[in-house]
C-alpha cells in the first residue's frame, strides 16, 4: 500500500468525531506548533516541505505565506477555500465529510503560523451538510480548549467560523472569494494588490484550498523534511485525486505524486479499470478546466516516457502534448464517449458560470457554446472549428482572472487532439446524431509530434 | 427575474432575526454585509425562496441599501427568485455526470414528474432544474434537495422512483 498522509485513518468508526480523532494522534501538531515553535518556524517547515497549492494553481504554499504582509495594528486573516466547484473534483467533500478534525486542526496550525486571530472556512453554498459537520467539529474543538481564547495555554486565540458561499464556481478564484466574503457578487478583483497585501476588508489575506491546509498537519507532525521526501522531484508529499467518468473504481484516492497514471487508472489498489470492459479514449487530468487528451498521450509523455501523476509529467510536453495536474479531477472517458459532446457541455458551464465581467469571456464563452452546439445537433459549418480556436484563442489571457483561460483550454485542446472527430460531425451530421466516432485511433501507439498536434 | 406583482409586507420571526444577529458577531465591526449570504440561507430555508419584500427586510436588517441585497441574491444560482416545489430536485448536468446517465435521469424526472425544467407541479409539491457541477462526480449522476441540501448518489431510474415516492409520503 502506498503512503498516507491525509486518509490514512479515514476508515477508523467515529474519526468524524473529536475524541476518536483526538485518540489517533489527532491535534498533535497544535500542540507541538503553539508549545514549541515559533509562527515564523512554522512557516520555514512548510517552505522546506515543498507543498505547492492543491486547489489547482500548484503555487508554492511556503512562499504564498512569506509574501503576507504583517503591518502593526491591522488584523490579518487566513481563508479556507472550501468553494469546491471544478468540474471533476470532489475531494474536499470526502475530507470534510468524513475527517472534519484534519482540516480543523490544519486551520489552526496554519493561522497560528500567520497571526490570524480569526479564520473562516468558505464552504460553497450547496455542502450545506458539510457546513453543519464542520460547525460541529468546531464547536467540539473549541470546547477542548483548541480554539478560543488562550489555546492550550500558549496566549494565542483563534476564532474559526464557516462561511457558505451561495452557488457559484467563480467564487472559487481567490479575489472572488474574498468578495464574497464580504457579502458581495462574486467578481474577480484586477490584480495587484494581491490579497496577501488586501484582501478581505482590505486587510492583508491568505486563502488556501482545503487539502493544502490539511496537509500542513503532517508538515508539521513529521517536519518539513521528512514530507519533502515523499513523492517526486518537485512534486513533493501526497495528493488526493478525484477519480470519476467510466472506471470501475470511481472515487478519492490520496496518491503518492509520481505514481505512473497507467498504474493509477488500471490497478485494482486504485481505479480498477475502464468500466463495462470499455477501452479507454481519453482522460482530462485535473479537472474540467485542463487540456483533454487522448489515451495514448494520458498513458505516455510524446517521447515515450511513462506518463506520471506529478505537476511536471502531466504538463511534460506542454500545451501540445501534455495538461495539468490541476486540482486533481481526474476524469476517464470510455471509447462510447462523444468528445463533441462533452466540449459543449463543459462550454456550457463555462458560460454558465462567467462573472460576465470581462468582455471576452462574457461573450466568447457564449459564442463557444452557441457553435459547439450547433456542431453537436449536426448543423456545423467546417469553418466552425477555426472558428472556435480563433474564439478560445481571444478569451486567453484576455480576462482578469484564470476563468477565461479555464474556459478556453478544454476547447482548445479537444480540437488539437480529436480534430478528426469533429469534422466527421459536420461531414457525417446525420450518423453524428445516431451513434459516436468511437476509439478511431486515440488510444494506438503514440504518434510523431507533427501528428499528435492537429492544430 | 425579480417578482413585483404584489407587495406583502412580512415580518421575520424573532428565532431567525436572533440567528442573524448571531451571525453578524462573525466578522469585524461595520462588516454586516458579509452576513448576507448566510442569511439569504436561512430566508430561503424558511419561505422556500427569496422574495423582494424579504430582501428589502434583509437590507433594512443589515443598514444597507436594497439593491445591495438584489445584485448578490441574483448572482447567486442557489437563490430562488420566484417561489418553487415544496422540493426542488437539482440535478447535476455538468461533464461527469453526464459520462454516466445524468441527461438519462433528468428526462426520466421530466416524464415522472410531468413539468419541464424549472416548473413547479400543479400541487405545488415538486419543480427540479438541471445545476452545474456538485463536487460528487465520483457517485455519479447525483441530485440535491433543498433546504437541507440532502444528496442522492448513483442515481438510477428506480432510486429515482423511490425517492420521490418517499418524498410524497413525507408531505
Amino acid at each position: 500500500m502506498a503512503r498516507k498522509l491525509l486518509l490514512e485513518n479515514i476508515n477508523v468508526p467515529g474519526i468524524h468525531t473529536f475524541d476518536v480523532y483526538r485518540q489517533h494522534g489527532g491535534y498533535r501538531s497544535v500542540e507541538k506548533a503553539l508549545k514549541t515553535m515559533t509562527p515564523d518556524a512554522v512557516v520555514e517547515e512548510v517552505k522546506t516541505s515543498g507543498l505547492r497549492g492543491r486547489g489547482g494553481a500548484g503555487f508554492p504554499t511556503g512562499m504564498k505565506w512569506s509574501f503576507l504582509a504583517k503591518p502593526e495594528g491591522i488584523e490579518r486573516y487566513l481563508v479556507c477555500n472550501a468553494d469546491e466547484s471544478e468540474p471533476g473534483t470532489f475531494k474536499d467533500r470526502y475530507l470534510m465529510t468524513h475527517i472534519p478534525h484534519l482540516l480543523i486542526e490544519g486551520m489552526i496550525v496554519s493561522s497560528f503560523a500567520l497571526g490570524a486571530k480569526t479564520s473562516y472556512i468558505y464552504v460553497r453554498g450547496e455542502m450545506m451538510p458539510q457546513i453543519r459537520i464542520l460547525e460541529r467539529a468546531i464547536a467540539e474543538a473549541k470546547n477542548a480548549g483548541f480554539l478560543g481564547k488562550n489555546i492550550l495555554g500558549s496566549g494565542y486565540d483563534l476564532e474559526l467560523y464557516v462561511q457558505p458561499g451561495g452557488g457559484a464556481y467563480i467564487c472559487g478564484e481567490e479575489t472572488a472569494l474574498i468578495e464574497s466574503l464580504e457579502g458581495k457578487r462574486g467578481n474577480p478583483r484586477i490584480k495587484p494588490p494581491f490579497p496577501a497585501i488586501s484582501g478581505v476588508w482590505a486587510c492583508p489575506t491568505v486563502v488556501n484550498n482545503v487539502e493544502t491546509i490539511a496537509a500542513v498537519v503532517p508538515i508539521i507532525n513529521d517536519g518539513g523534511e521528512e514530507y519533502s521526501k515523499v513523492g517526486n522531484g518537485r512534486s513533493t508529499g501526497t495528493k488526493l485525486i478525484s477519480a470519476s467518468g467510466n472506471l470501475n473504481k470511481p472515487g478519492v484516492y490520496e496518491i503518492e505524486l509520481g505514481l505512473p497514471v497507467e498504474e493509477f487508472i488500471y490497478s485494482e489498489e486504485y481505479c480498477g479499470g475502464i468500466a463495462n470492459g470499455k477501452r479507454l479514449k481519453a482522460v482530462v487530468a485535473g479537472g474540467s478546466s485542463v487540456p483533454i487528451l487522448p489515451a495514448n498521450l494520458i498513458l505516455k509523455t510524446i517521447n515515450g516516457q511513462p506518463r506520471l501523476m506529478s505537476y511536471e509529467s502531466l504538463s511534460d510536453g506542454g500545451f501540445q502534448t501534455g495538461s495539468m495536474l490541476g486540482s486533481g479531477g481526474f476524469i476517464a472517458f470510455d471509447e462510447d464517449q462523444c468528445i463533441v459532446r462533452n466540449t459543449w457541455n463543459f462550454a456550457r458551464f463555462y458560460h454558465h458560470e462567467s462573472c460576465g465581467q470581462c468582455s471576452p469571456c462574457r461573450e466568447g464563452t457564449g459564442w463557444m457554446e452557441k457553435v459547439l452546439h450547433n456542431l453537436e445537433n449536426g448543423h456545423g459549418k467546417m469553418s466552425d472549428i477555426d472558428l472556435l480556436v480563433d474564439v478560445s484563442k481571444k478569451i486567453e489571457g484576455n480576462t482578469i482572472c484564470p476563468l477565461g483561460d479555464a474556459a478556453a483550454w478544454p476547447v482548445a485542446s479537444a480540437i488539437r487532439h480529436f480534430r478528426d472527430e469533429f469534422e466527421w460531425h459536420i461531414t457525417n451530421s446525420k450518423t453524428a446524431m445516431e451513434q459516436n466516432y468511437g476509439l478511431a485511433k486515440y488510444a494506438d501507439p503514440l504518434p510523431k509530434l507533427e501528428e499528435a498536434i492537429q492544430n | 427575474m425579480l417578482s413585483v406583482t404584489e407587495h406583502k409586507e412580512i415580518e421575520f420571526s424573532a428565532n431567525l432575526i436572533s440567528k442573524f444577529e448571531e451571525i453578524v458577531t462573525r466578522y469585524p465591526e461595520g462588516k454586516q454585509k458579509s452576513a448576507l449570504l448566510p442569511i439569504l440561507h436561512l430566508v430561503q430555508a424558511e419561505y422556500g425562496w427569496v422574495s423582494p419584500e424579504a430582501m428589502d427586510k434583509i437590507a433594512a436588517f443589515l443598514q444597507i441599501q436594497a439593491i445591495e441585497v438584489y445584485e448578490v441574491a441574483t448572482f447567486y444560482t442557489m437563490f430562488f427568485m420566484r417561489p418553487q416545489g415544496k422540493f426542488v430536485l437539482e440535478v447535476c448536468r455538468t461533464g461527469p455526470c453526464c459520462l454516466v446517465g445524468a441527461e438519462k435521469i433528468m428526462h426520466h424526472i421530466e416524464k415522472t414528474l410531468g413539468v419541464k425544467e424549472g416548473e413547479v407541479t400543479a400541487d405545488g409539491n415538486f419543480s427540479w432544474r438541471g445545476v452545474e457541477c456538485l463536487a460528487a462526480c465520483g457517485m455519479a449522476p447525483v441530485l440535491q434537495i433543498g433546504p437541507e441540501y440532502t444528496f442522492h448518489e448513483n442515481l438510477t431510474e428506480e432510486s429515482v422512483d423511490k425517492l420521490i415516492e418517499n418524498l410524497k409520503n413525507k408531505i
